[in-house]
């Protein structure tokens, strides 16, 4: 089995944290709440000078609202927010050098396709010679020339979302903020517009905070990415160095399938339940309390016990029964019994017929020490979010009638 | 499809299936015009009949005392335009003029309003707020006219505390004015513009303002590129409601007005209830309708509405 992805790539890009340039985004401490709820708790994020940035999570983890308050739609309880080294915490909207694409792309049904991209350049005073160059240039570049004239509900869902994405970019703004672009396009569409999004995006340079909750899209697109859970960034960093090393059991799940395992540390390092030893490269021989060890199924040798040539006992290797195995062609998908009970996923490639195990044959599953990663316990919340957190249990109703206010 | 044909008869198998589908393509393609139906029917006997039997009335001649017959008399249009002792077109000019003052009355009284309600207030008092718009509808007309006209008479309490203040002099009068009448048509109408622009406002997408926020677009500008626009249907629906129904009326000029404010729609009651005229009050009727007609037709050309569906 390969390894998926490489550890170099990390560090090919510009840290943001030891970058020279001033960050284009710098969100310190940034704090919401609504009412007793707390949509957003300590986010600390920067991001480099034309990155693609990725914020990550399920909905309702506070990922939108982060990007709200960049845009100036909501304001911080707490923190700070710096574009380019300006603070711009409390500024509205329309004073920010920043745009965004909408969920729902939010196109002026009243305007044309031309008036919708000129919308912006025209509110700043644009000669108009020149804003009917840049405008043309921008429906150009997103494959839309000579639709200017239709009205946005004549074009098509992906259309539109061209549309939105040129009356962003037309601007010129130092950041672009996207709020799940390819929510409303289908997945073949999306898939290409994908690629397009980042072609643009390396071709105008411009920094993009990219909103998803779905981490096929943030990996194939995002330079750097951040994980967010229940208003927390959990994970921070490049989508290999977040899939393969995962900081904690959250991400590891969110991000694909992960085999997580409760080891047992003995005096002499870790062991599996069962008493193998276990090897997890860069792990300190105790673990701190609560953590845990994650395998991505597709990190698994699987080979049939028959034709093992690993002993019993080995480090970093289970024996167990296939209980299901899955054939999708290019691979197949297990699940093993492991001897301690839990049911472990494996993925195979078909690389020869003869290898392929059947359900109830016994199987042994062996990994590299490298692949294993060592899964902290989800940060706790900060003490104010407990405390209102307890707060919101205790007037449950009152609190929750609150909050549907505010979320409409 | 199947199961249709293996449950008919046997023998009229085929014939059914075809004859049931020609009677689907019927009952398809009839559905929208029986549903039409009660509708249409309503404005055949309620309004179209009503209306070429007012022309028909028009075209009579006669008096009082001997009765009317139909005689295509259709000098009784000219005679209300040329030489009458009556000046119609006065009361028609000045009645469409209080009409139009009292239409804009009402969007600059009831855009707030409607705005008001449908942005700034949290979604639990919205309906309170919108009945308390209709709640004057909950008393006649002509009854809440009436109390109007007793709370700005001369011995009124308004002008009574006024006078009192000093702030009005003793021949200040609100009552027999153009001002009254106007105020008076507004004040009735208020809702017929408030609640077409609130559901205009309503249907916006909040997106769409924060989007003329995030283009640069300041308060102003939101308001005039982006919200303004995009009520143009509801305020084009509630002048129509208005203006209409102020044109014609009879009720605010007679209970708040005087002799200087007397409109078409007092003609044509007094035509037809005190002068027993039959044939005048029918013609005058007609020429209100042409006449608004026109105007309409060409507010609609200038304002330009797009789709005649964004009306409702």
């Amino acid at each position: 089995m390969t390894t998926l992805a490489s550890e170099g790539a990390a560090a090919a890009l510009p840290d943001a944290s030891t970058g020279t340039e001033k960050p284009a985004i710098a969100i310190r401490h940034v704090t919401k709440r609504f009412g007793d709820s707390i949509a957003v708790d300590d986010i600390d994020l920067q991001l480099a000078q034309g990155e693609f940035f990725a914020l990550l999570g399920p909905s309702g983890c506070g990922k939108t609202t982060t990007l709200r308050m960049v845009g100036g739609f909501e304001l911080p309880s707490l923190g700070h927010i710096y574009l380019d080294g300006r603070e711009v915490t409390m500024l509205p909207p329309y004073k920010r050098d920043v745009n965004t694409v909408f969920q729902s792309y939010a196109l002026f049904p009243h305007l044309t396709v031309f008036d919708n991209v000129a919308f912006g350049l025209r509110r700043r005073k644009v000669p108009s010679a020149e804003i009917r160059d840049k405008v043309e240039r921008h429906l150009e570049m997103v494959g839309l020339a000579g639709y200017g004239k239709r009205r946005p509900l004549q074009l098509s869902g992906g259309q539109q979302q061209r549309v939105a994405l040129a009356r962003s970019l037309v601007n010129e703004p130092k950041v672009l903020l996207l709020d799940e672009p390819m929510g409303a396009l289908d997945a073949k569409i999306r898939k290409s517009m994908q690629l397009e999004l980042k072609r643009i995006q390396r071709e105008v340079g411009i920094t993009f905070l990219y909103v998803t909750h779905d981490q096929n899209e943030a990996m194939s697109m995002a330079d750097r990415l951040a994980v967010m859970n229940a208003g927390r960034t959990e994970d921070i960093g490049t989508p290999d160095r977040v899939y393969d090393r995962p900081a904690t059991r959250f991400v590891a799940e969110f991000l694909g399938t992960c085999n997580v395992i409760a080891p047992e540390s003995g005096a002499d390092g870790l062991r599996l339940p069962d008493g193998t030893p276990l090897a997890v490269e860069s792990a300190q021989v105790r673990l701190p309390a609560g953590a845990r060890v994650g395998i991505r199924p597709e990190k698994f040798v699987v080979t049939r016990a028959d034709i093992s040539t690993t002993p019993t006992g080995t480090v970093n290797s289970v024996r167990g029964r296939v209980v299901t195995a899955t054939y999708l062609g290019a691979s197949t998908e297990y699940e093993v019994t492991a001897p301690w009970g839990g049911v472990l996923k494996a993925f195979a490639q078909n690389l020869a017929d003869s290898s392929r195990a059947r359900p109830g044959e016994e199987v042994v599953l062996t990994w590299d020490a490298s692949h294993a990663f060592v899964l902290a316990p989800s940060p706790e919340p900060t003490p104010v979010a407990v405390e209102k957190a307890e707060e919101q249990a205790a007037s449950e109703p009152a609190a929750s009638s609150r909050a549907s206010e505010v979320s409409r | 499809m199947t199961a249709v044909v293996q449950t008919a008869p046997l023998g009229r198998a085929p014939l059914d299936f075809k004859e049931g589908g020609f009677r689907r393509n019927l009952k398809r393609h009839s559905t929208p015009y029986l549903l039409g139906l009660v509708g249409m029917a309503w404005l055949l006997i309620l309004f179209v009949i009503p209306l070429i039997s007012g022309l028909a009335v028009s075209l009579m001649s006669g008096n009082p005392q001997d009765g009317y017959t139909f005689t295509w008399n259709w000098s009784v249009y000219s005679d209300i335009f040329v030489n009458s002792d009556v000046p119609y077109v006065t009361f028609l000019i000045r009645g469409l003029v209080y009409a139009a003052s009292a239409t804009i009355v009402t969007i600059i009284v009831g855009f707030p309003l409607a705005y008001f309600i449908a942005f700034r207030v949290s979604r639990r008092w919205k309906n309170a707020l919108l009945l308390l718009v209709t709640l004057s509808f909950f008393v006649s007309f002509v009854i809440r006219t009436d109390m109007w006209a007793f709370v700005l008479s001369d011995q009124g309490p308004v002008l009574t505390v006024l006078r009192d203040l000093h702030l009005a002099s003793k021949d200040f009068h609100i009552l027999g004015t153009a001002g009254a009448v106007i105020g008076g048509l507004a004040y009735n109408d208020l809702a017929f513009m408030v609640l077409p622009i609130y559901v205009a406002l309503e249907r916006i997408d909040p997106r769409l303002i924060e989007a003329s926020a995030d283009l640069y677009g300041n308060k102003t500008n939101t308001f005039m590129r982006t919200i303004l626009p995009l009520t143009r249907s509801g305020i084009f629906a509630g002048v129509l409601l208005v203006f209409i129904d102020c044109a014609g009326d009879p009720v605010n000029a007679s209970l708040l007005g005087g002799t200087h404010t007397y409109v078409i729609g007092q003609a044509i009651q007094d035509a037809y209830l005190t002068n027993q005229q039959y044939n005048v009050a029918a013609a005058l009727s007609t020429i209100l309708m042409i006449v608004l007609g026109i105007i309409l037709f060409a507010y609609a050309r200038i304002v330009g509405t797009d789709n005649i569906e964004d009306l409702v």
